[in-house]
């Protein structure tokens, strides 16, 4: 009876989930298929977030993540330092209080005014249906992930 | 003028290939065209048992690729047609046995005979598939609304696509009251996870298993509904914009009728 | 000297108790599509839910669907290729059951090619699977080239699939030929559809086992219910009580040793509702 009524009222049986899974899947062969296609995004991501901030290009990581029912790109993209608001010079990040602090290891390039801070971690949260948009790098002072939507 | 040489694939291994392959070879010979029809599944050949040829073959593909035989002595004329040949594939050799210049060499040749050169291609994506697709210029890619064989023959048009061929789709095994009912994907859903042009849609039929057992293509039964969906796809084939027949029915009405169908 | 250090080894062994090794078993088919994937999977959720530790290989690289046919096509990490290449421990390969304990997928590659697999590395894999779980399930590639050989490598035991059709029952045949002496195979009859063998329009259980002369495993009917169990990526096996389930039990304990009659679907006579269908001139789908 409620198969009936299901297929009366026209209750999305499996074939609905077959689609969803079909199209995350394609999606994950595809990525899995072109390596390039992945280092072309990494570039191009990094190249636009150096506009606002310094990058540590060497340890970039791009992994692929399934949320619900979406593919999401999880990049963590290490930050090397920040411009003065003013576009005066470099200005590192301040430490994040909850990163485990790393050891103050003295920098021989750095000015010998500025102790060398740990890099800061900022992690962006990409979902698939997004174009690509780099925001505006607000300083991670949490773990949560910033300009996350 | 030189044939039109078209692969058929898929990827997944069952989905219809070789009935297709059959049938629509048939179809167009019907229709009063040349057809040559070649079995590229060395090793695991079963074209000429589709069409009732099993007991006719001398020669084979492998043998003519050796030079060990003429073209001409190894195609199998189907006397049911006024111009339908095949090649059988051989059935002792492995996939590796002849070579993607031999294979082309091969169609080559036949393509100066016929109107139409169709290559039935092996399940899988390896060298047999890699031989049966060099020799075409065109692809129609075969696939059942399911998962696993929709998964496949993506595999097989991001192969096909990077040579830049023309590729159409066949939908085969549909069931339309698995669809009114949910549970199975539409052909709208095929092809819009698939992305590529719409040749045809065949309906699931038992039939077919009987024809098979029998070695007789089904488009050569009168009056069947598969023989007018074949002859519907050969015209598309042909360049003729033939409207496709309305399986999917979502409406309500549709679904008031799908529900209370019995048997 | 030596002959001293030798003896304690030599107790150390005697006494320890002989792990059994887990079985090995390949399915294969030569013809594609007549359900090995679909089989092994089911399979390996029987046999994992009496209890067994099961580990389900699938060797066909680069086209893989065994993980999309168990619902695990999202938490595939890593695959076969990456083991046998040495870039992730087995450890990390290896993915749980959705619904089942003691079931574990190790994945093809997608992007790579079948030509990848070195078989002795394959051989080697299977080997130390056998050390870990009570069985091992390798769900063979269509065809009976490098791919065949690489699935069949490691195996000793092998099971072929075979539908009532002739192309199907005619590749078999081409397979178990090719098996060879190290094997003696097990048939599973797989999509019979008991209305048209009544109707002479399909081939039989004997007529498929007349040629083919193999011990019968057992017979599964070809049900709707499949298409929609691989939609959501669950195996049927997990519903005891439909046929179908139920059948894949009973090959599940024969295979395990359990002295248990072949499953044969329930075909024997015609329903009324059959007869008055055909009576009144309709057609089943």
């Amino acid at each position: 009876m409620i198969d009936f009524l299901r297929r009366l009222f026209g209750q999305p049986g499996s074939s609905a989930t077959a689609k969803d899974r079909l199209r995350l899947v394609l999606m994950t062969d595809h990525l899995e298929l072109a390596p390039e296609m992945i280092e072309a995004m990494k570039r191009d991501l990094v190249d636009v977030i150096s506009r606002h901030v310094e990058v540590d290009r060497e340890r970039i990581e791009v992994n692929f993540e399934r949320q619900d029912s979406a593919l999401a790109m999880l990049a963590n993209i290490p930050i090397l330092s920040v411009n003065r608001p003013n576009g005066n010079g470099a200005h590192a990040a301040p430490e994040p209080p909850k990163e485990t602090p790393e050891p103050m290891a003295a920098a021989a390039a750095e000015p010998p005014t500025e102790a060398k801070k740990p890099p800061v971690r900022k992690r962006r949260r990409k979902s698939s249906k997004k174009a690509a948009a780099a925001k505006g790098a607000a300083p991670a002072a949490t773990p949560a992930p910033a300009g996350a939507s | 003028m030189s044939a039109r040489r078209i692969v058929v694939t898929s990827g997944k291994g069952g989905v219809g290939k070789t009935t297709t392959t059959a049938n629509l070879g048939a179809t167009l010979a019907i229709r009063g065209k040349r057809v040559i029809l070649i079995d590229a599944d060395i090793g695991l050949r079963n074209l000429d048992l589709v069409l009732g040829l099993e007991k006719r073959i001398v020669f084979d593909l492998v043998e003519v690729a050796e030079g060990r035989c003429q073209l001409r002595q190894a195609l199998i004329r189907d006397k049911r047609f006024e111009s339908l040949s095949v090649l059988p594939a051989a059935q002792t050799r492995e996939k590796d046995a002849i070579s993607l210049e031999q294979f082309r060499a091969i169609v080559d040749l036949a393509a100066e005979q016929a109107d139409y050169v169709l290559i039935d291609c092996p399940a899988g994506i390896e060298a047999g598939f890699r031989n049966a697709v060099g020799g075409a210029d065109e692809a129609i890619v075969v696939t059942t609304p399911e998962v696993s064989a929709i998964r496949d023959a993506d595999r097989v048009v991001g192969k096909i696509a990077h040579d830049r061929k023309p590729i159409r789709l066949i939908v085969n095994r549909l069931r339309p009251e698995m669809v009114r009912s949910g549970d199975m994907l539409s052909v709208e859903d095929v092809c819009e996870v698939l992305s590529v042009e719409l040749l045809g849609v065949v309906p699931d039929d038992e039939e077919v298993i009987d024809t098979t057992n029998r070695g007789e293509p089904i488009a050569l039964r009168e009056g069947g509904r598969l023989r007018a969906i074949y002859d519907k796809i050969a015209r598309r084939l042909e360049g003729e914009m033939v409207p496709f027949t309305n399986f999917d029915n979502t409406s309500l009405f549709g679904r008031l009728i799908g529900a209370l169908k019995v048997g | 000297m030596s002959q001293i250090q030798s003896v304690p080894q030599e107790i150390e062994a005697a006494a320890a108790p002989a792990k059994a090794l887990g079985r090995a078993i390949v399915l294969t088919s030569g013809k594609g599509g007549v359900g090995k994937t679909t089989t092994t999977a089911n399979l390996g959720t029987a046999l994992a839910q009496r209890g067994a530790k099961v580990v389900l290989v699938d060797a066909d690289v680069g086209l893989r669907n065994l993980d999309i046919v168990l619902g695990l096509e999202s938490r595939v990490k890593h695959h076969l290729l990456d083991v046998l290449e040495e870039q992730c421990s087995l450890d990390d390969a290896l993915v749980a059951g959705k619904h089942t304990e003691t079931l574990f997928l190790l994945a093809a590659a997608q992007s790579r090619e079948k030509d990848d697999v070195e078989t002795h590395k394959m051989k080697e894999l299977v080997a130390s699977l056998r050390e870990r779980f009570d069985y091992v399930l390798i769900d063979c590639p269509a065809g009976i080239e490098l791919g065949f050989r690489n699935a069949v490598a490691g195996a000793d035991e092998a099971i072929v699939v075979c539908t009532p059709e002739v192309s199907a029952v005619r590749d078999v045949d081409r397979v178990v030929g090719l098996l060879g002496n190290r094997f003696r195979p097990q048939l599973v009859i797989n999509r019979l559809r008991p209305a048209l063998v009544r109707k002479g329009k399909m081939l039989s259980v004997d007529d498929v086992n007349g040629i083919l002369r193999l011990p019968l495993l057992g017979v599964i009917a070809d049900e709707p219910e499949i298409i929609v169990t691989t939609n959501r990526g669950e195996p049927l096996a997990l519903q005891r009580n439909t046929p179908t389930g139920a059948a894949y039990h009973a090959i599940a304990a024969r295979i395990a040793g359990d002295d248990v009659p072949a499953p044969m679907p329930a075909s024997s006579k015609p329903s009324l509702f059959e007869r008055v269908g055909e009576f009144l001139g309709g057609k089943r789908a």
